[in-house]
């Protein structure tokens, strides 16, 4: 379960980006995250994956008060959590598949298990000719798989994806957001913020909208 | 684990990485040449002890002009029975007037210190068993025999014992001062890692890597420069020594100390390569946790 109640978050001494942010998603939701650029999408998204923590308000994540969190506490709460992150945020000196690796290591997960796992998941996204390739040597599109594959790779409780979507034409699109799809039905709980209303148009799946910092809650998501 | 040939943390081509290579082999060369002085002067004076310990030198003095005081030879007689009925003296030889003229013939040439008519001191070795009360024994051998000294070798034992531990905590403190410098440069390296790698070490950590998972990352890359900068340094020290102990063959003073070291003097110098890398080990580990901290 994920509930923020009157969140605010600004970064330094700026103004608020986030205002009164107050919502709740229930275990293994799925919801799209919309909003103009700018709006505070990655921010939301950010304290979701505790890169942040807000200037104000509660923040219950996985069942856990994030504030009471100690500090020896976070990493096992945060390899719970997958992300794709907006800019990706590969590893340029390690192979796509090294990358893809990389929670199942933090994890512990023995070497050979961990590489089958990685190869296959990677032939799902379409990279299966690309396992040893270097991110720079991929294209956007591709760099984007590798993200979202490593995102995935450990079955994560809380998928956040932040504009999975940006660089890959729609057939691809399609392909990664049934990839999400097949992990909400195995009870993932995913956040998915995108600008692409084409898309998720095809997915029957409520929206939180921000504007200017404000959260509205757009067809039927669970108040 | 920890000799992953892959990191995380892209590290190795990092231009901190030679220089802590080339800091641990200097600061390893020169803790192992004080390591090494500390061992050599810490043997000879252990020799020295050995030789001198328990030993008195009664001197007596021939002085010429004097008709109070019974010759020469019939004073050193004196003393000698003085000596032999002290107890704790275990033996009492006289040094005959060729090993005097033998010690002085570097000063005085070899004609001259056989010269009857200078008045050369006699001496007289004494071996103890370290029971004996010398300032009384002074006392006694002044008086039957005028003119003799007393000279307690435990005077001189007292002054090469100062001086070898003076040279042993020189050495402790060139190790103090070079580890120190070995510290800094390693968290100098690892600051400097963590500068360049920043957006790595913070996915790592936002992925749920533990400060742990991260700082063995650091801690094995300056675990194989420190012990490759430890082992070259030891390996030019040995070099170093060598050579020295072959030029001091080729002297033959025998007031310099032996440099030839025991294999087990030589084994010891490993301590400095596996001391180097246990600092920088430790050292990265510290810096690395401690940097972690400010993280969210
Ligand atoms: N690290 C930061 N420091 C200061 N201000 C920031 C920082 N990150 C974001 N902001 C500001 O916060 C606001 C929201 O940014 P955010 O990245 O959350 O928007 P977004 O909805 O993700 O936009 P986009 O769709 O373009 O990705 C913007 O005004 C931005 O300038
Ligand atoms: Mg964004």
């Amino acid at each position: 379960m994920i509930r923020f109640e009157n969140v605010g978050l600004r970064y330094g001494t700026g103004t608020e980006v986030l205002r009164d942010v107050s919502f709740t998603l229930a275990p293994g939701s799925y919801h799209f995250l919309t909003g103009a650029s700018g709006a505070g999408k990655s921010s939301l998204l950010k304290l979701m994956y505790l890169a942040h923590r807000p200037s104000r308000g509660l923040i219950t994540l996985l069942g856990r008060d994030v504030a009471r969190l100690k500090r020896t506490e976070l990493p096992a709460l945060r390899r719970q959590i997958g992300v794709v992150f907006q800019d990706f945020q590969l590893l340029d000196h390690l192979s796509a598949l090294d990358n893809v690796a990389l929670p199942l290591r933090m994890a512990g997960v023995a070497e050979d298990d961990a590489m089958e796992h990685c190869v296959e998941i990677l032939k799902w996204v379409g990279l299966g000719n690309h396992l040893q390739a270097k991110p720079s040597t991929l294209s956007g599109g591709q760099q984007q798989r590798v993200a979202i594959a490593r995102a995935v790779i450990n079955r994560p409780r809380l998928l956040l994806a932040d504009e999975p979507t940006g660089n890959v034409d729609d057939g691809i699109g399609m392909r990664l957001l049934y990839l999400f799809e097949e992990l909400y039905k195995l009870g993932t709980t995913v956040v998915i913020a995108t600008h692409n209303e084409a898309l998720i148009r095809r997915f029957d799946h409520p929206h939180l909208h921000l504007d200017q910092g404000r959260l509205h809650l757009l067809s039927g998501a669970a108040a | 684990m920890l000799l992953r040939k892959q990191y995380d943390v892209p590290l190795a081509r990092d231009p901190s990485s030679r220089f802590l290579v080339w800091i641990t082999l200097l600061m390893s060369y020169l803790a192992a040449l004080a390591l090494a002085g500390a061992l050599l002067v810490g043997e000879m004076a252990a020799r020295w002890d050995s030789g001198l310990a328990g030993g008195l030198t009664v001197q007596i003095a021939p002085l010429p002009g004097r008709t109070d005081v019974p010759p020469l030879t019939a004073r050193v007689e004196a003393a000698l029975t003085v000596l032999r009925a002290t107890p704790g003296v275990t033996r009492a030889d006289p040094l005959g007037t060729d090993d005097a003229a033998r010690l002085l013939e570097p000063w005085l040439g070899p004609d001259a210190a056989k010269d009857p008519s200078l008045p050369v001191p006699r001496l007289i070795d004494v071996v103890t068993d370290g029971t004996v009360d010398t300032p009384q024994l002074a006392r006694r051998l002044e008086s039957a025999a005028p003119g003799a000294t007393l000279d307690d070798h435990a005077a001189w034992l007292a002054d090469l014992r100062a001086f070898a531990r003076s040279v042993v905590l020189a050495a402790l403190g060139i190790v103090a001062v070079v580890s120190g410098a070995a510290v800094l440069a390693v968290v100098f390296a690892v600051r400097a890692g963590l500068a360049i790698h920043h957006n790595v070490v913070q996915l790592l950590h936002l992925m749920g890597a533990t400060d742990r998972y991260v700082s063995r990352q650091f801690e094995s890359h300056v675990l194989g420069l420190s012990l490759r900068g430890g082992l070259a340094g030891v390996a030019l020290a040995a070099a170093t020594l060598l050579g020295l102990q072959h030029a001091a063959e080729g002297l033959r003073a025998s007031l310099l100390p032996d440099m030839n070291m025991a294999p087990w003097q030589w084994a010891t110098l490993l301590v400095v390569p596996a001391a180097a890398a246990l600092l920088a080990v430790g050292t990265a580990r510290a810096t690395v946790l401690r940097t972690l901290e400010a993280l969210p």
